[in-house]
């Protein structure tokens, strides 16, 4: 099984699946963080409330929350095409990725912000800081440690979700788990990919809680 | 630490009018404060006292404006609160210090970087921010914890960087809002003697809200007590120290509330001491054994050799028995005890 083809093609999926998800990782954060910032802030006891929009955005949110990734991944195909071009290959891949895991990064940011101690906010807007200072100088670094464990738990999400993609040739290791392992009965294979996985996995867990860890001045 | 400007006392830098503040909740609005006037004058230590509950940490949100008055308004330094855009109320927020109970450091800043915050949003650049950030802490005692984290430091440290964040941007007032209810007593008077001090040097006016009489007496010199939403009394601490003329001041005068307001009993006996027995503190101990107050009217003791000599005339409690209790106690140390009947 170790012949040069399939290591090359084990190579290709493990760097595809690095890429499909981290590039998702950073696009989904640069739709999700400022939701979860706005829901933050828009909130009944947020530093500029507006019950309105906080209730219309939590609303869509739910709602592409509760969708099953694996409909979602078929629902936007046309969304998909016309960005990409094509709905197959790990760029493609890219588009479902990223509408999925916004909303449940907004989520999280949404829940690391609202752990920042009230009575810091006050004391900023005691000094004169405007609602944007007091986003960017104190809710934002005083929830840095919980904002990084939270993006090491979106990206080990996304990579499941990656390999999810697999069964519409979606590229990366997911992919060739179920061409395969599933279809064409290759457990060695599958069980190589699986194993692929759970290292990407730990590794950026392992990272994440160092990261939340040292950067924690908490303690 | 810059020059200080000899501040005019007795203008008011602090004017608050007809100030009333209403919650919308669910059941329904609830009245916090209603129509507050007070002034708080240029220099001055001022302290805002009353009951949990009374509505003081609004009234102090409502100075810096916070919170916003429904009704009223509050003038700083001749300036109507209410009639300042959004911005100019941020740039007006940075001549007004403020200290809280839990101190709100920012956890994830060292304590320079906190001194450093209110610098960086009135713009100054990092490098002076840093200079000035440095002799305030000498200035509170903290020099040497300039690179530590907040949650390395103890209570009282933690107030004195909250302070210095506060003289930060040359405030002209600190409203301090249950600054030393979190503290153990002897860092309470720490704390009190610094904010006195900096009041003292750079005559920057304090305004003190508290729960706690002793504060208010440790370093206000005027003090307003609200109660049930509004100011009840307001004046020099020793005057309402010494006749607090509301029920309200009575109370934190007299916290346990257990002052005597009718002594209408008039069954008196006069105690003698006629060397007989020992200069002990027997009418202390009496009302220790019985838990019974009883009224000194008239005392002329001495202690000659370490025997008492004298009288003192005690108007007995209303309960026959306790009066009957007390001077049977009495006659047993020794003393030659008699009933005097319309002594008072």
């Amino acid at each position: 099984m170790f012949d040069p083809v399939v290591v090359k093609m084990l190579a290709l999926g493990f760097l595809e699946s690095l890429y499909m998800t981290l590039i998702s990782s950073v696009l989904a954060y640069v739709i999700g963080l400022p939701l979860g910032i706005i829901l933050v802030v828009t909130d009944n006891g947020g530093i500029k409330p507006a019950p309105g929009l906080n209730r219309v955005l939590g609303s869509i949110i739910n709602l592409l929350r509760s969708v099953p990734f694996l409909i979602l991944l078929i629902t936007v195909i046309p969304i998909t095409r016309a960005i990409v071009g094509t709905s197959i290959g790990p760029t493609a891949t890219i588009v479902p990725l990223v509408i999925g895991a916004s909303p449940f990064i907004a989520r999280l940011v949404e829940t690391s912000l609202k752990e920042v101690d009230k009575g810091v906010i006050e004391a900023a807007q005691s000094m004169g800081a405007s609602n944007f200072e007091i986003i960017y100088k104190v809710m934002l670094p005083e929830a840095r440690p919980s904002l990084i464990l939270g993006a090491a738990f979106s990206v080990t999400t996304i990579l499941g979700y990656s390999a999810l993609t697999g069964f519409v040739g979606g590229g990366g290791l997911g992919d060739i788990a179920i061409r395969y392992g599933y279809y064409r009965y290759q457990t060695d294979i599958m069980l190589i990919t699986v194993v692929l996985l759970v290292i990407i996995v730990q590794v950026f867990q392992e990272i994440g809680m160092r990261i939340a860890k040292l950067s924690d001045k908490r303690k | 630490m810059g020059v200080t400007i000899k501040m005019r006392t007795g203008t008011s830098l602090i004017q608050i009018r007809g100030l009333s503040k209403v919650f919308q909740s669910s059941s329904g609005d609830v009245h916090v404060l209603e129509d507050i006037n007070l002034d708080i004058k240029q220099g001055e230590i001022f302290g805002i006292i009353g009951m949990s509950g009374a509505g003081k940490s609004t009234l102090v949100r409502c100075l810096n404006f916070l919170e916003k008055p429904t009704q009223g308004t509050v003038f700083f330094d001749n300036q109507d609160l209410s009639a300042l855009s959004l911005k100019e109320l941020y740039k007006i927020r940075q001549s007004m210090g403020m200290i809280f109970q839990q101190f709100n450091l920012l956890m994830q800043r060292s304590v320079l970087r906190n001194v450093c915050f209110p610098l960086e949003i009135a713009g100054i650049k990092k490098k002076e921010a840093e200079e000035r950030a440095y002799e305030l802490l000498k200035l509170v005692g903290l020099s040497d914890k300039a690179h530590a984290y907040p949650s390395q430091l103890s209570g009282g440290q933690k107030q004195r960087v909250a302070i210095a964040r506060a003289l930060a941007n040359n405030p002209k007032v600190i409203l301090c809002d249950e600054a030393t209810s979190a503290l153990d007593p002897a860092t309470t008077q720490g704390v009190l003697a610094l904010l006195k001090d900096i009041n003292n040097r750079l005559g920057i006016t304090i305004v003190i809200i508290t729960h706690e009489m002793s504060v208010v007496e440790e370093v206000c010199q005027r003090v307003a007590i609200i109660d049930n939403k509004r100011i009840a009394e307001v004046g020099y601490v020793k005057d309402i120290f010494t006749k607090p003329t509301t029920d309200a001041a009575r109370r934190l005068v007299f916290p346990e509330g257990k002052r005597v307001e009718h002594f209408t009993g008039n069954r008196c006996c006069r105690i003698v001491f006629d060397g007989s027995s020992s200069f002990e503190p027997v009418i202390a101990n009496m009302v220790l054994e019985f838990r019974q107050t009883v009224n000194i009217i008239f005392a002329d003791t001495k202690n000659i050799d370490g025997k008492a000599f004298g009288q003192i005339v005690i108007q007995l409690p209303e309960d026959k028995l306790m009066g009957e209790k007390m001077m049977a106690y009495l006659r047993n140390r020794g003393l030659t005890v008699e009933e005097v009947h319309d002594f008072v």
